[in-house]
């Protein structure tokens, strides 16, 4: 295994090695939708470190050595952790392979990319129990990117990752963490579409969600963005919200992100055309049928109209439903024009 | 009036307009509201009926409920409602169903029921097929009814052949069976019509309840029939246009031709303009037998009595065949695509079950959809139109005789006076006196033109009476769209924002554009191109300027509507239903039609006056 993985060599089978992020990503690269070029600092990388680090002071015998009862034990060491995570020097192989890679995606100019972690559980609640969804926009330059990748491995040290681990008794030895670099998008437009309604659980509409500017806005519930219902298969668009967007997330000079007031007449504009809700359309129906299942996937257009996916997961609430029958077949299939006729039951 | 308790007005609190009482008192006495009526529901039936109805026309109210109530109560025995009464007042009809509520009663007429309805079910395409001869049949005698006159004397053939019938008794008698006609197509009409709709309407329930989010369209266009009747007159016009390009005539047609001039022109052009014509011809006989309304009213004339729609369109068909567009319709891509809906629907299910009953229920709306479809070619458009044509005849022969001033002044008189009045005639002409009718007639026609001109500025409201927990009549759910919920949208009118329509999304897209408010067919020469065709009642015999218009609004119409499939295969944004669009949108204002929401929004007035 390698220190990095190019989206393009790795799929959802390499979540182990790459995390869920990852291996979503490099499975939707691999069937030929956009999705802005990255790479996935493998768990091998952060083992790598790991080790060097365990060669110079132990670190999961300390953790598993916690009471986590014990707060102001498990905060010390919390500390103690994420500062060696972040301070002690990269083993070689990682931080040439980190820099080359970075190197390539952001070529010769500033190109300026995203930096997530990928957690490796299966279970997305897990994940989000142990602070796993670190996220870092619009980070500038080599050597932030290395240092955020850091900041990412440390959130496995910070006190609510450790205190979930040592409650539900889930070995050190199995504790990885893998990271996505990624091309960040200037988005004009950003945000979440469900292949499967979220409110009534329907198959047979795609919801799109949207707002001006980065998809952060969305995701984190600052802005109220536009809502529409698209029909999956007719591509009617039978609902239109236009919400009042009264801010969007930007890109900030020198790194980061900032929220910015939007001008009188974007706040109630649709921040999407309809040819570009059917060509997200389209592309929901693509990556629905990649995964023979409903997804819930975030999105972005950027400033040349370009539509690109940041991610995508499986719907998780209405497929764990059971799935009645709506009406049983009957052996005289004219027996069925009764539930009109027939009066209420 | 009480705030807090919101509910519709007693019919007995109705006031007839001042001085329309002779008017109201000349309705048929079993149509005027009496005080048992208070405790019930009435609703006004807008949606057949959204303008004021001269005394004859309501015959049309007369005939239909005679016959759905006939079919829904004692031929196919519907379990839960029997038929609709009708009443009139202010020249507006008002109805109520008769629903069955005791439960053993309920189950006695499912039973029945079973037995009957399922029977059509089972033999529908043969019983369709001998439907369709009957109605064959019905407008073949309609159409050998002879034109009423009375000659000064009886010609020498009545001597020769010993008729023994003098010309006065073939009044009554085509008058009779003219009406026995109109009577009768109304039967055929309601012989499947309940049926079709409610297997629709099954299959209909089953979609809301599997994708709880999908549009009425999406479900209309899985069971939308392609070579239903309704559809070729437009064809016809298409293929007039073709016809016009290959014989070279076609400079003839530009807009805001005077047609009867190029009808001389053509005749006297030499052999391709008498080929035309005889195209023009076949056209006619019987695709133009279709009225640019819904069929219920005498003034919704043909295109045959009036040929200002197909020749609208001929310019605009003529200059796409010319670019060498095919404006064919694309009959094996409409098929594929309705085939290819219903397997992408079928997919999403989740369960084996599930794609069985909906197998069952496809091919059941499949089967049914024909005569829902088909229908109104032969009852709506064409009977009616020869039934309406013939009575005109008595109008222009009474008016000969001194009757009245018009022709049409006979739609004022009820079909009982009309046929006092034949008698009347038929009395003159025997004994050689004069009709009494001229003294008689023309001050009420008078009294009931102004009564007509006094309610059609009078509104009434949507509903009466006592308003019911729940509408549990599948006839009134399925003709009328009548819920509950539209009962409280109705009492909380007002609400909502001033300038904004709400009706029926019958088909989806956003436009904006220049609104045409057309208020009659003979207006349809001002369409422009991109202007947004707002008017009372659309149906498939507007669709020739389809082409023209970039969406459409109406008055009246419901989802399930012709009007809503034809404009989806124009790919046309429409709204249907909104009640008051000719009322509320001024022409030329600027609107925006969201065919998907069923929204039409008026914009900024400044706009308006900025462009004007």
């Amino acid at each position: 295994m390698t220190a990095i993985a190019w989206f393009s060599e790795v799929g959802i089978a390499d979540r182990p090695t790459v995390g869920g992020k990852g291996g979503s990503l490099g499975e939707l690269t691999r069937a030929g939708i956009d999705v802005p070029p990255g790479f996935v600092v493998t768990t091998h990388a952060f083992e790598l470190f790991l080790a060097a680090l365990e060669a110079r002071a132990p670190v999961r015998s300390k953790v598993e050595a916690l009471d986590p009862a014990d707060l102001d034990g498990v905060t010390a060491l919390s500390q103690e952790l994420r500062r060696r995570v972040v301070e002690e020097a990269l083993p070689a192989e990682v931080e040439q392979a980190i820099l080359s890679a970075h190197a390539e995606l952001a070529k010769e100019a500033d190109v300026p990319v995203a930096v997530r972690s990928s957690a490796t559980t299966e279970d997305a609640e897990d994940a989000s129990f142990a602070g796993l969804q670190d996220t870092f926009l619009w980070v500038l330059g080599a050597g932030e990117t290395v240092a955020r990748v850091r900041e990412c491995w440390g959130s496995l040290y910070s006190v609510e990752s450790m205190t979930y681990r040592l409650k539900h008794k889930l070995p050190e030895d199995g504790v990885a963490m893998a990271v996505v670099v990624q091309q960040m998008v200037d988005a004009r437009t950003a945000g979440v579409m469900f292949t499967r309604s979220p409110t009534s659980g329907d198959k047979s509409v795609i919801t799109i969600e949207g707002a001006w500017g980065l998809g952060s806005a969305v995701v984190s519930g600052e802005v109220t963005p536009d809502r529409w219902v698209i029909g999956k298969i007719t591509g009617e668009i039978s609902v239109r919200d236009i919400s009042d967007k009264h801010a969007q997330q930007i890109p900030a000079e020198g790194g980061g992100i900032v929220e910015v007031e939007l001008p009188a007449d974007m706040r109630r504009a649709p921040c999407l055309s309809d040819e570009e809700l059917l060509a997200l359309r389209e592309v929901g129906r693509k990556v629905e049928r990649h995964y023979g299942r409903p997804q819930d996937i975030e999105w972005a257009v950027d400033k040349q109209g370009r539509i690109l996916l940041l991610q995508s997961r499986p719907e998780t609430v209405w497929s764990a439903r059971d799935t009645a029958p709506v009406k049983a077949p009957e052996a005289d299939p004219l027996k069925h024009v009764m539930s009109i006729f027939g009066g209420r039951r | 009036m009480a705030e807090e308790q919101k509910g519709f007005p007693l019919p007995s609190s109705l006031k007839v307009v001042p001085g329309t009482e002779n008017a109201q008192a000349a309705y048929p006495y079993y149509t005027q509201f009496v005080p048992e009526d208070d405790e019930r529901f009435w609703f006004y039936n807008s949606m057949h009926f959204p303008e004021p109805m001269h005394h004859f026309d309501m015959v049309t109210a007369e005939a239909a409920y005679c016959a759905l109530g006939s079919f829904n109560t004692r031929v196919h025995v519907l379990p839960t409602t029997k038929g609709i009464d009708h009443r009139v007042i202010n020249g507006r009809v008002y109805i109520g169903g008769v629903p069955v509520t005791d439960p053993a009663e309920i189950e006695a007429r499912a039973a029945e029921f079973q037995q009957r309805a399922f029977y059509y079910y089972e033999h529908w395409e043969r019983l369709y097929d001998q439907w369709k001869e009957k109605m064959k049949a019905l407008i073949a005698e309609a159409q050998a009814l002879p034109s009423p006159t009375l000659p000064e004397l009886e010609p020498i053939e009545t001597t020769h052949t010993g008729k023994g019938v003098a010309a006065n008794h073939a009044l009554i008698d085509t008058y009779r069976k003219q009406l026995e006609g109109y009577f009768r197509m109304w039967h055929h009409h309601f012989e499947f019509l309940l049926l079709g709709y409610g297997a629709y309407l099954t299959f209909f329930d089953f979609c809301k309840k599997a994708f709880p989010e999908i549009s009425d369209q999406a479900i209309s266009r899985m069971v939308a029939g392609m070579e239903a009747e309704i559809f070729r007159p437009d064809e016809e016009v298409k293929r007039l246009a073709r016809r016009a390009v290959e014989l070279g005539v076609d400079a003839h047609f530009t807009d805001n031709m005077d047609i009867d001039r190029v009808l001389a022109d053509l005749d006297t052009l030499g052999n391709s303009g008498k080929e035309w014509l005889a195209e023009l011809e076949a056209s006619r006989n019987p695709w133009f037998n279709v009225n640019v309304g819904d069929g219920f009213y005498h003034y919704h004339r043909s295109w045959n009595d009036d040929l200002s729609m197909p020749f609208a369109a001929l310019p605009g068909y003529i200059s796409k065949i010319k670019a060498g567009e095919n404006i064919e319709r694309p009959m094996d891509r409409l098929v594929e695509e309705r085939e290819q809906l219903v397997a992408d629907y079928r997919e999403l299910l989740d369960t084996d079950e599930d794609r069985a009953t909906y197998d069952q229920l496809i091919t059941l709306a499949h089967r049914v959809f024909p005569y829902v479809e088909g229908h109104k070619f032969y009852c709506e458009h064409w009977y009616t139109n020869l039934f309406f044509n013939k009575i005109r005849e008595f109008g222009a022969l009474l008016r000969d005789h001194g009757f009245w001033e018009k022709e049409d002044d006979v739609f004022h008189l009820t079909h009982y006076e009309l046929e006092s009045a034949i008698v009347d005639l038929m009395l003159a002409w025997s004994s050689g006196s004069q009709p009494l009718g001229p003294k008689r007639w023309p001050s009420i026609v008078a009294e009931r033109k102004a009564a007509i001109a006094a309610w059609t500025g009078h509104t009434v409201p949507p509903a009466l009476g006592v308003v019911p927990d729940v509408i549990d009549d599948p006839a009134i759910v399925m003709l009328w769209g009548i819920t509950r919920e539209n009962l409280d949208s109705w009492l909380s009118d007002g609400e909502g924002p001033e300038n904004e329509l709400k009706g029926f999304a019958a088909s989806s897209g956003v436009v904006e554009g220049p609104a045409r408010v057309v208020k009659s067919v003979q207006e349809i020469g001002r369409l422009q191109q991109g202007d947004i065709l707002v008017c009372q009642v659309t149906n498939p015999t507007w669709a020739p300027i389809f082409q023209k218009i970039a969406a459409a609004v109406s008055d009246i119409g419901g989802s399930m509507s012709h009007m809503a499939i034809v404009a989806r295969e124009y790919g046309l944004p429409a709204v249907v239903g909104t009640g008051s669009a000719t009322q509320k949108i001024r022409d030329g204002q600027r609107i925006r039609v969201d065919g998907g929401r069923g929204v039409v929004t008026i914009l900024e007035e400044e706009r308006v006056l900025e462009e004007a």
